[in-house]
């Protein structure tokens, strides 16, 4: 039997066009090892879920610069659950206020990283929260 | 119990958490790969492939779109394989990008798939992937390739329509007569078709067809006109020429011509007999495959660690040659 590979969606929810964080991230989880499907801008929770499922990934990362998170996390988590895939570990990037992130953890975030974060440490997150 | 009843009903999470279990060959994958190989065998396999960059991400797309809006939609599944590192062994699967206008379809199924050291344009745990599909009724499996080069022809065993995908600037007619990735194309397509370089591809493309399939023609040469007669052999008329089609695949161009000749090889596979010959053939040779790993793997469960290293330590050392080091392991014998 193959080792099971961590299989991890990026993606870009909203409408701001600025994915090249979401690209850093996607090669350093490659490089760490890691099967990365990038969806690319623009996307609706709903094609986030949909891909998700279609995926059965482990983990989804967003990336989220438009000060929208709020909007947009809930709603993703919330049609995860419904899809029957309340296991997948959801991790956010971008700019997210201090004074949001105990209300988006509270949600079941798993991690979430701002400008500068090392991409070490997202990635031995992503691990312990898969083996988890 | 195995997740084969939950496929045949049409459970998408279901389905989705089989393919994982088969891309990693569980023994649980396995059993149920067995018990939906008998509802499998009725979908039609198109393979796409080509060099990076040609379009077939965006190709794909379309002709998804085109099978979902036509009178009677065909339900479509798609594998989209792109390479796995060879030094980390992690991937960036990309081809979803070029594939938003398929979201929200529910008779839409698009998995991508990291080839995982493999090195034929697919990953091991393709067939297995598409068979899936293919039992969960699926019409339609589209099976994108990683960008290939010129040796990438797996996808060719395994689709019953191979389309290879150009775009302008591929070079010459030299690399048009090589052998490998064009002479596996049932359907040429040349997308960028509005790019300059369309004629000039289109042109080495069909000098190849030509010299494959000789058919009458007047050319003129030093300025004198002449004719060439077709050879006096009738072509068989279940012989399928490979058409040359011109694509635009981010504005939809060319893509009702392109369905109606993908679905006319389906016909002509059905007509000639064909399509029975390639499905013994492929069936054939991933028995081939599977019995070549199984008792590869067997032989080397049976074999102590201690005495391989010893083989691979002489033949670092130069005093054993890789034959002689084969021979002595199935021997069983001290080399």
């Amino acid at each position: 039997m193959a080792e099971r590979k961590i299989r991890v969606l990026v993606a870009k929810p909203g409408l701001d066009g600025h994915d090249r964080g979401a690209k850093v991230v996607a090669r350093a989880l490659r490089d760490a090892g890691m099967e990365v499907i990038y969806t690319g801008l623009r996307q609706t929770p709903e094609m986030i879920a949909e891909a998700a499922l279609q995926e059965d990934v482990d983990v989804v990362g967003l990336s989220v610069l438009s000060g929208a998170h709020m909007a947009l996390v809930p709603r993703v988590l919330e049609l995860l659950k419904a899809n029957g895939q309340e296991k997948v570990r959801v991790f956010i990037g971008g700019i997210i206020p201090d004074e949001d992130v105990p209300e988006l953890k509270k949600m079941g975030v798993s991690g979430i990283y701002g400008p500068g974060a090392p991409t070490e440490q997202i990635i031995n997150d992503v691990r312990a929260a898969v083996k988890a | 119990m195995t997740h084969a009843p939950a496929i045949l009903s049409g459970d998408r999470l279901a389905l989705a958490r089989l393919l994982t279990l088969v891309e990693n060959d569980t023994p649980e994958g396995r059993e149920t790969l067995d018990e939906l190989f008998p509802h499998a065998g009725r979908a039609h396999l198109v393979g796409v492939t080509g060099s990076p960059g040609s379009g077939k991400s965006s190709l794909v797309n379309q002709i998804a779109l085109h099978y979902r809006r036509a009178e009677e939609p065909k339900r479509v599944a798609i594998v989209a394989v792109d390479p796995s590192s060879p030094f980390t062994g992690g991937a960036v699967l990309g081809d979803r990008v070029r594939m938003r206008d398929l979201a929200g379809d529910p008779g839409v199924f698009i998995r991508s798939m990291a080839t995982r050291g493999s090195l034929g344009g697919l990953a091991q745990a393709t067939a297995g992937v598409v068979q899936v599909f293919d039992a969960a009724g699926f019409d339609m499996v589209l099976i994108e390739t990683v960008g290939a080069g010129q040796a990438e022809v797996d996808i060719a065993r395994l689709a019953h329509t191979t389309l290879v995908v150009e775009a302008p600037g591929m070079g010459d007619e030299i690399q048009a007569i090589k052998a490998g990735i064009l002479e596996i194309a049932d359907i040429l397509v040349i997308n960028k078709a509005d790019h300059p370089g369309a004629d000039n591809a289109e042109r080495a493309l069909k000098s190849m067809l030509d010299l494959a399939h000789p058919v009458a023609r007047v050319f003129q040469h030093h300025g004198q006109v002449m004719s060439v007669s077709a050879p006096a052999a009738a072509p068989d008329p279940r012989l399928w020429i490979p058409p040359i089609l011109r694509t635009i695949a981010t504005e939809g161009v060319g893509i009702a011509g392109l369905v109606e000749s993908i679905d006319m090889h389906a016909e002509h596979l059905r007509r000639s007999g064909d399509w029975s010959r390639r499905e013994r053939a492929r069936l054939e040779s991933e028995l081939d495959l599977m019995l070549t790993e199984t008792l590869a793997a067997q032989f080397r469960a049976g074999l102590p660690d201690s005495r391989y290293d010893e083989v691979v330590d002489q033949l670092t050392k130069r005093t054993l040659s890789p034959w002689e080091a084969v021979r002595s392991l199935l021997n069983g014998r001290k080399p």
